[in-house]
């Protein structure tokens, strides 16, 4: 179902719009320059599941604590709308979220509430239920949120963690983005329940199954999601059905592989492609195509700029390699 | 000073960084139950609140992540895993996740996590309730490692570890938990990372592991009733290993036995007589010497058990031949038996 209930205010659609650009526009550079080989690091691209990402990080205006997988880069954007930590990180820089040491699978940038994306399915699932305590603990008001797709959700570490975000009474917003496929394995062979939603809900947690496609729903539905899980002081499981366009790891897309049909991948989900959407629905709140267009230019010209700063930035010393492994007191 | 057992030791140093620092609080499967961890949190659900000192689900994966989140996001956890055996489960999240976040992330985050886990044998406790795994962790990068042996050290090190900011693995040989001595009742430190010489001597360096070092002590005092004279180094942290101290040690006394309560075979015992092989070649006056579970599954019934586990008669054998000595007949000697409760000496 689709959570958009009335148009949301102009500033918001606009916002929408330019955070789904950024994340389109930044990985649509992944995807010209990689074979450059300069950024040398496994890409689990977001393309096509970047509303779910935008809708939810901007619901929650900044007051989130993101647990991502490793495909982060829709998470990261998202949350953070920093392309000079996030491209320094790809190519490998110092002035990367992790001092290169981290790559694509693990972008971190705590103190703009992007906490860490993890490479092994399901890892991050739990750590946001630890933060979300910790945030209670400390009183902080944030909200702990956490992005994996389906496969997550074989995984029995998902179940313990929504057990234990409703044992504990935790406000934990976990988010599935259902691209339907662990690789190129379908839900089917691996889930025996026919929804997710109504596997979860007994385990306490309030759910939600989103199949619009649409920013504008996944950003209503996080807000009423958010906000109820504080109030009730339980979590949520927000199921959002979503196609990725490329393949699982790599820049390509994946149509001679068999396991889906390209013509129905297009009738289904690029034909109502949720940026293309978005861009649509700002002409009705009278935002002109030259308005529009000077929005994607200046995003367009600070990747740019991004990416400039990262290459000109400074690789790791060698010496940099021992250096990190434990923390040192300040 | 008064006298503290180790459990006692435990519970001090936890309570003591719990009204220090509100952020640290303690959790894991039976930690607020009547049985509390062999009474190391005995106390602490009444004194700080169900907030700060609770159970858990059978979830040890999910659990060590939530350890990992609260960390990461301002608290200081205190896991705690009645078996080791059971710890196996969280290593998805200690191996993969915890011991890698501060420096996948240019030390953005840092970890401040101690986990402690239960080893050792009871009584019967057979193949999946008795070992030890120290070098499954003090394999891995970005993890502390400690296993202390007496109360004094216990209480210095885990404070040490709760203070510390990164993730510190304690291992805790469940019949150390009756040892007494005269502990401080006031919170101190005790450095990671710097051994300890229990007994100084000067025929033969016995590098002891957890409960081998009260073994070690045994063997040590029939040794020197022989004119032997056996100085035994406990390491006290596993990784970072304080080679230096061992290396001394071996270099004056040109022998060493490594006594472990683990397996040999690629055990923690393997790394640290490559160390010494490679520090001390050419100062060594005989091969180093390794003592440990026989390379099979824990057996259960006492018979085998005793075949299974080394002791101070292992270690005494040990040393005499590497001495070259006759062995005694030990007969007459006092060994250590559980069923009698342990209270010393140290």
């Amino acid at each position: 179902m689709s959570f958009a209930r009335e148009p949301l205010p102009k500033a918001t659609a606009i916002q929408l719009f330019k955070s789904l650009y950024l994340a389109r526009r930044s990985e649509e550079y992944i995807v010209k320059h990689y074979p450059e080989n300069l950024m040398r690091t496994p890409m689990h691209m977001s393309m096509g599941q970047e509303f779910v990402c935008v809708g939810v990080c901007s619901a929650l205006e900044g007051k989130a604590d993101v647990f991502a997988s490793y495909r982060s880069h829709a998470a990261f954007l998202a949350q953070t709308h920093d392309t000079d930590r996030f491209f320094s990180e790809l190519y490998g820089r110092t002035s990367g979220t992790g001092e290169g040491k981290g790559g694509s699978m693990h972008l971190a940038a705590p103190d703009q509430g992007h906490i860490l994306s993890s490479g092994v399915v399901a890892t991050q699932i739990p750590v946001a239920v630890g933060a979300a305590f910790a945030n209670r603990q400390l009183g902080t008001g944030r909200t702990a949120v956490v992005f994996f797709g389906d496969g997550a959700c074989d995984a029995g570490v998902f179940w313990e963690s929504v057990n234990v975000a409703s044992l504990f009474k935790l406000p934990v917003l976990f988010v599935c983005e259902d691209n339907g496929y662990a690789v190129d394995t379908p839900r089917e062979a691996r889930q025996v329940s026919k929804s997710l939603s109504d596997a979860v809900k007994p385990f306490g947690a309030d759910t939600y199954d989103d199949d619009s496609g649409d920013v504008e729903s996944v950003y209503s539905l996080a807000k009423e999601a958010a906000a109820k899980a504080h109030r009730d002081r339980r979590p949520a499981f927000l199921n959002i059905k979503c196609c990725r366009y490329l393949e699982h790891v790599g820049i390509g897309t994946d149509w001679n592989w068999g396991y889906r049909d390209q013509a129905t991948v297009e009738r289904e989900w690029i034909a109502r492609d949720a940026l293309k959407t978005q861009r649509a629905r700002l002409a009705s709140h009278r935002v002109g195509e030259s308005a529009i267009a000077a929005m994607e230019d200046e995003i367009d010209k600070a990747i740019q700029a991004s990416v400039k700063r990262a290459s000109q930035a400074p690789i790791p010393a060698p010496d940099r390699l021992q250096a990190g492994v434990f923390h040192e007191k300040a | 000073m008064r006298k503290l057992d180790y459990a006692g030791a435990i519970r001090e140093a936890t309570a003591q960084e719990m009204e220090r620092d509100p952020r640290v609080f303690v959790y894991g499967i039976g930690v607020p139950t009547w049985s509390s961890i062999f009474g190391t949190t005995k106390g602490l659900p009444e004194k700080f609140g169900k907030e700060r000192c609770f159970d858990t689900p059978i979830s040890e994966d999910a659990m060590t992540g939530f350890g990992l989140g609260a960390a990461i996001r301002g608290l200081r956890p205190i896991h705690i895993h009645i078996r080791v055996d059971f710890m196996i489960l969280a290593t998805n999240q200690l191996i993969n996740m915890v011991s890698n976040y501060t420096y996948s992330t240019g030390g953005k985050l840092k970890v401040p996590l101690v986990v402690r886990a239960v080893i050792g044998r009871g009584w019967g406790q057979g193949a999946q309730h008795s070992k030890s795994l120290f070098s499954n962790f003090t394999h891995i990068p970005g993890l502390k490692v400690i296993a202390p042996t007496t109360p004094s050290d216990m209480k210095g090190m885990l404070t040490a570890a709760i203070r510390d900011d990164n993730p510190v693995i304690c291992f805790e040989h469940r019949w150390l938990y009756w040892a007494e001595e005269d502990v401080p009742e006031e919170p101190y430190e005790i450095p990671l990372g710097v051994g300890r010489i229990l007994r100084p001597g000067k025929d033969v360096t016995i590098v002891g592991l957890s409960w081998m070092n009260v073994e070690a002590r045994l063997a040590a005092d029939i040794l020197a009733k022989r004119g032997v004279s056996v100085e035994i180094v406990d390491p006290r942290t596993l990784a970072p290993l304080d080679e230096d101290l061992i290396v001394e040690s071996v270099k004056r006394t040109g022998r060493c036995i490594i006594a472990d309560c683990d397996w040999v075979d690629s055990g923690f015992s393997a790394e640290l007589s490559a160390r010494i092989n490679e520090k001390c070649f050419g100062r060594l006056k005989a091969p180093v010497k390794r003592i440990g579970f026989a390379h099979t599954p824990a057996p259960t019934v006492r018979e085998l058990e005793n075949e299974f586990y080394p002791n101070a008669r292992t270690v005494v054998h040990a040393v005499e031949d590497m001495l070259g000595l006759e062995a005694a007949n030990l007969d007459g000697e006092d060994f250590f038996s559980h069923e009698r409760r342990f209270r010393g000496p140290f």
